[in-house]
């Protein structure tokens, strides 16, 4: 321990503004970093008058020695065990910047802490033992911070002088934690070398013959306050209607965009349209006049043209690009609460200033971020996150994450208490429900892993036979591998390789309910003939319902956004599903069918989905299949002869003339080039486009 | 938007939120400066007025300034001005350090008042960046039955979204100012034109930073006259805002023990 040395000003306070940039620091337990921000407010002279004596004399008395912890947790029950509880916040500035620091803590029974206290962050210091290197609280912030928006992260190895400054090990960690922020679309900006107890690396360099790193504070400098949505369109969330005189006000915060008087609005979730009267303010400026606009982030009110009814929670946003409505919500979230998040659980949700109840309709996903291992059940336990589907009793304004961040972010509360958030993926009702938005998706955590896997499986299978393909996916990857089957010709001939080698492979179908009387008499007889079960997987009765009620029997054929929510209920969900906790996916794709597939490969990487899917006839051509499919008398769909080629859901496929596009008899109403029903629509962020 | 542009609309929000969402809310007046810029929020929030009760809980022991201002500003503002006194000290807590347990007074009045009137909500102009368990507050921040404030339970609370369903029987204390600085309080002050107590500037060389009790606060020395000069000053000092507040210093955690039974 450096000798406590009270420092004289080394950044003078001056008058000129400089940014206030928020930073908050995470990591695992023990990792330091509270000794950090201690060391960190010393060296920049930061500290109180008195303050670096008084800890010390404290120490004294309690006959320890000094540690820089202390300065931060000021607390008596922190003090004595020494761990950091709630989130605190602390000033401090260099030259370039005024900072706001908060320290969150690592245990991960103070999870909803260090959420309370990232939320409110610009950007992350993460830190890494150099002895201990990633740990899983390290992941789960990393994961968090993700969640919560920060696109803006220094990542410290901490405690060099414990590996006596070792270039090797600090090479390894580096990578190590710099490939996972990566997969996690979060690149750091600096991984530093540092020893907060020692002084090193903060203000003063480390740098030797193996590497050259700038300080912490040179890289703190370097970061941006949080940037205003000023360029998205107007979102006003009502956070009130006063009427405390003759005016009717409704007040609230641009969230977004702009707004002046005479502006016209549109109002979710009712979809009225609306005129701005005037910009109400207090005092009445000097000229007499009110204020004729607002801009991002003010506090206003606004009275309207007309006497619309508006209630809190309604969203006055641009006529131009306005705000989406709607009782179903799909979002990523985090959950805090000990019971765990799991279908059936009733939750009040917040989105904007807009508040109703919603029931848990289904858990897409879950996994632990500090393990990365998918949950096996549909349930988000503590601590963790996933992908859920919300049902509201009321339509509730806001938008996607994508398009707007502030008010694409959900918060559920669970007996009256905040107890999880997320990122808005889609919402709109039943009958035009999107479908899940691939782009809106964050890349999987081990999205890194599962590409280089990918592109290694490619590699050696390309001289493989289809069944040695399947054979060799089988023995590379631990874990369920599910092959889902719609009887098509392909899929025959691959269930006849994997039936006749008895491979450890789920067999599934999608049964949307709307199949062909020829599928549902193959399906039986392929279970005959091979002497497997084909596990079924059906829509949720309710959510189908829901369907049927609003759109009609056939209400796909209205609309294509119809059409896609159709598609959502009877297949999409289903697979979701169909593929949980699966590590490989097995299916009939072709390079050839269409042109949309003409980018795939053998084997590659579902980011969004954690697995590998293997496509062992994508380099085989229709007339290669059916081929062997005679040859080897495997019983295929009499629709094939009668000029069915791609074979769908009944009311949705119908006979194409030879020449066509194969997929050419699916959605055929639509315009071209939307012949997916999302199954095999990847996230942008895959290896492929697609 | 300017740094203080965008400290008064998060106060606005706030204001607006506890008021929208809670059933019966005052805001506690001590009538020093961060409880007169609370109100001047109040006002902007509510276009011109407070529109609830604003309390003063009276240890009969501030500086006659303090007084006179209270009775002028009440009249000016337009308030709905609560008066509650203090239990006398012989009702606190005894084995309290001597100045701590007269500033325990406050907590005391405030279960009495809270009580008699059946508020669920109450604003308190704290600070993070006064004192350090103040920075571990929340904006909503949950009080038990007794008042008291359990640290190693506080309810998450992001991006904006605040918990705000008091059980029976509870209530929540609003920082409307929790992330202001002493400076920018100051400037903020200044900008708005918001009257001050006399004290706050400097006499003979001293000036009272924090006003609390006459018998347990202590000016400091200061030759800052005007608002100018105490922002200049603020740049560059590194003398502790509550230096001058007795109850703080007299033990490690005297003041932490005030705050989790329940003193602001």
């Amino acid at each position: 321990m450096n000798a406590i040395i009270p420092l004289q000003h080394r950044f003078p306070a001056v008058a000129s503004p400089r940014p206030l940039v928020r930073i908050v620091i995470v990591g695992h337990v023990d990792h330091g970093k509270s000794t950090l921000i201690g060391r960190l407010l010393h060296e920049t002279g930061s500290l109180p008058d008195g303050k670096l004596e008084q800890l010390t004399a404290m120490s004294t008395r309690r006959g320890m020695p000094f540690e820089w912890s202390f300065v931060l947790d000021a607390l008596q029950s922190e003090r004595d065990q020494n761990i950091t509880i709630d989130t605190s916040q602390i000033r401090f500035h260099t030259r370039a910047r005024d900072f706001v620091l908060i320290d969150a803590p690592g245990h991960t029974e103070f999870l909803r802490n260090m959420i309370t206290g990232a939320a409110q962050a610009d950007a992350a210091v993460l830190v890494v033992d150099a002895v201990e290197g990633v740990r899983d609280q390290t992941r789960r912030h990393g994961y968090l911070l993700q969640l919560l928006g920060i696109r803006q992260v220094v990542v410290v190895i901490n405690k060099m002088d414990r590996i006596s400054y070792d270039a090797t090990r600090f090479r390894e960690i580096e990578t190590d934690i710099a490939d996972y922020l990566k997969s996690l679309g979060l690149p750091p900006l600096e991984v530093i070398p540092i020893s907060a107890r020692e002084g090193v690396g903060i203000t003063e360099h480390t740098y030797t013959s193996e590497w050259y790193r700038p300080t912490l504070v040179e890289a703190l400098d370097k970061l941006l306050p949080a940037r205003l949505a000023l360029e998205l369109p107007l979102r006003f969330p009502i956070q009130a209607i006063y009427k405390f005189d003759d005016r009717r006000i409704l007040a609230g915060r641009v969230e977004s965009g702009c707004i002046a008087a005479g502006d016209e609005l549109v109002v979710l979730p009712s979809g009225a349209r609306t005129k701005v009267k005037t910009i109400e303010a207090w005092p009445v400026p000097r000229s007499g006049h009110n204020p004729s606009r607002a801009g991002t982030g003010q506090s206003i009110g606004i009275t309207l043209e007309d006497s619309l009814f508006v209630e809190r929670g309604a969203i006055a946003s641009s006529a131009e690009a306005p705000a989406r409505a709607g009782d179903q919500i799909r979002a990523r979230v985090f959950w805090l609460a000990p019971t765990p998040l799991e279908p059936g659980v009733q939750l009040a949700v917040s989105l904007a200033t807009g508040t109703a109840q919603g029931v848990v309709a289904a858990v897409l996903s879950a996994v632990d971020p500090g393990s990365l291992i998918p949950a096996e059940n549909q349930s988000i336990g503590c601590n963790h996150v996933g992908e859920i589907e919300i049902t509201l009793d009321k339509p509730l304004a806001g938008d996607t994450y994508d398009t707007n961040p502030t008010t694409g972010r959900v918060v559920l509360e669970f007996n009256g208490r905040i107890a999880g958030g997320g990122l808005v993926l889609a919402i709109g009702s039943i009958a035009t429900a999107p479908p899940l938005s691939p782009s809106s998706l964050p890349e999987n955590p081990d999205a890194g892993k599962l590409k280089a896997k990918a592109a290694e499986l490619v590699d050696s299978m390309q001289e493989l036979s289809p069944a040695q393909r399947i054979a060799r996916l089988r023995h590379d990857i631990e874990g369920k591998i599910v092959f889902t089957t719609s009887f098509g010709l392909e899929d025959q001939v691959i269930l006849h390789w994997i039936a006749e080698n008895g491979s450890d492979i789920e067999l599934v179908t999608l049964d949307t309910g709307r199949l062909f009387p020829e599928t549902y008499e193959l399906w039986a007889k392929t279970e005959q003939r091979y002497g497997w079960r084909i596990r079924a997987v059906y829509p949720h009765h309710e959510q189908l319902e829901q369907l049927v009620a609003r759109q009609g029997i056939n209400g796909f054929y209205q609309s294509k956004d119809a059409r896609e929510a159709c598609c959502h209920i009877r297949k999409i969900e289903p697979l979701g599903r169909a593929l949980a906790s699966a590590r490989g996916w097995i299916t009939g794709l072709r390079r050839d069918q269409s042109a949309h597939r003409a980018g795939m490969d053998i084997v590659e990487a579902d980011t969004g989905r954690g697995l590998l899917k293997l496509n062992p006839l994508f380099d085989w051509t229709r007339a290669a299949v059916l081929d062997f499919a005679t040859k080897n008398d495997i019983p295929i769909s009499d629709l094939h002869a009668r000029g069915f080629a791609s074979i769908g859901c009944a009311p949705c496929t119908r006979a194409i003339s030879p020449g066509d596009p194969e997929r050419a008899g699916r959605w055929w109403w639509e315009q071209e080039n939307k012949s997916e029903c999302g199954l095999h629509i990847k996230s942008r962020n895959s290896a492929h486009e697609n | 938007m300017d740094r203080l542009d965008e400290l008064e609309a998060q106060s606005i929000y706030i204001f607006r939120e506890a008021f929208e969402r809670l059933r019966k809310v005052a805001l506690l007046w001590s009538l020093g400066k961060d409880s007169n810029v609370m109100i001047w929020l109040a006002q902007k929030a509510f276009f011109g007025r407070v529109p609830f009760p604003v309390m003063h809980v009276d240890t009969g022991k501030k500086f006659p300034e303090m007084y006179a201002f209270r009775d002028r500003y009440a009249e000016e503002w337009n308030l709905q001005l609560i008066v509650e006194q203090c239990p006398p000290v012989e009702a606190v807590d005894p084995t309290l350090p001597p100045a701590a347990r007269s500033a325990a007074r406050k907590t005391e009045g405030l279960k009495l008042a809270l009580a008699k009137h059946g508020f669920d909500g109450l604003f308190a102009g704290i600070r993070r960046d006064e004192e350090a368990t103040r920075a571990k507050e929340r904006v909503f921040s949950p009080r038990g039955a007794q008042g008291a404030w359990d640290v190693r339970d506080q309810p998450p609370e992001f991006w904006d979204h605040f918990n705000a369903s008091p059980p029976p029987g509870t209530h929540l204390r609003v920082h409307p100012i929790l992330h202001w600085t002493e400076n920018d309080i100051w400037r903020y002050t200044r900008r708005e034109g918001i009257p001050i107590i006399s004290l706050y500037l400097s006499r003979d060389g001293k000036r009272y930073r924090s006003l609390g009790d006459a018998d347990i606060t202590f000016p400091i020395e200061s030759n800052a006259s005007s608002l100018d000069e105490i922002i200049a000053e603020l740049d560059t000092t590194k003398i502790p805002e509550r230096s001058g507040r007795a109850m703080d210093h007299e033990s490690e955690d005297a003041f932490e023990r005030l705050r989790t039974t329940g003193y602001l």
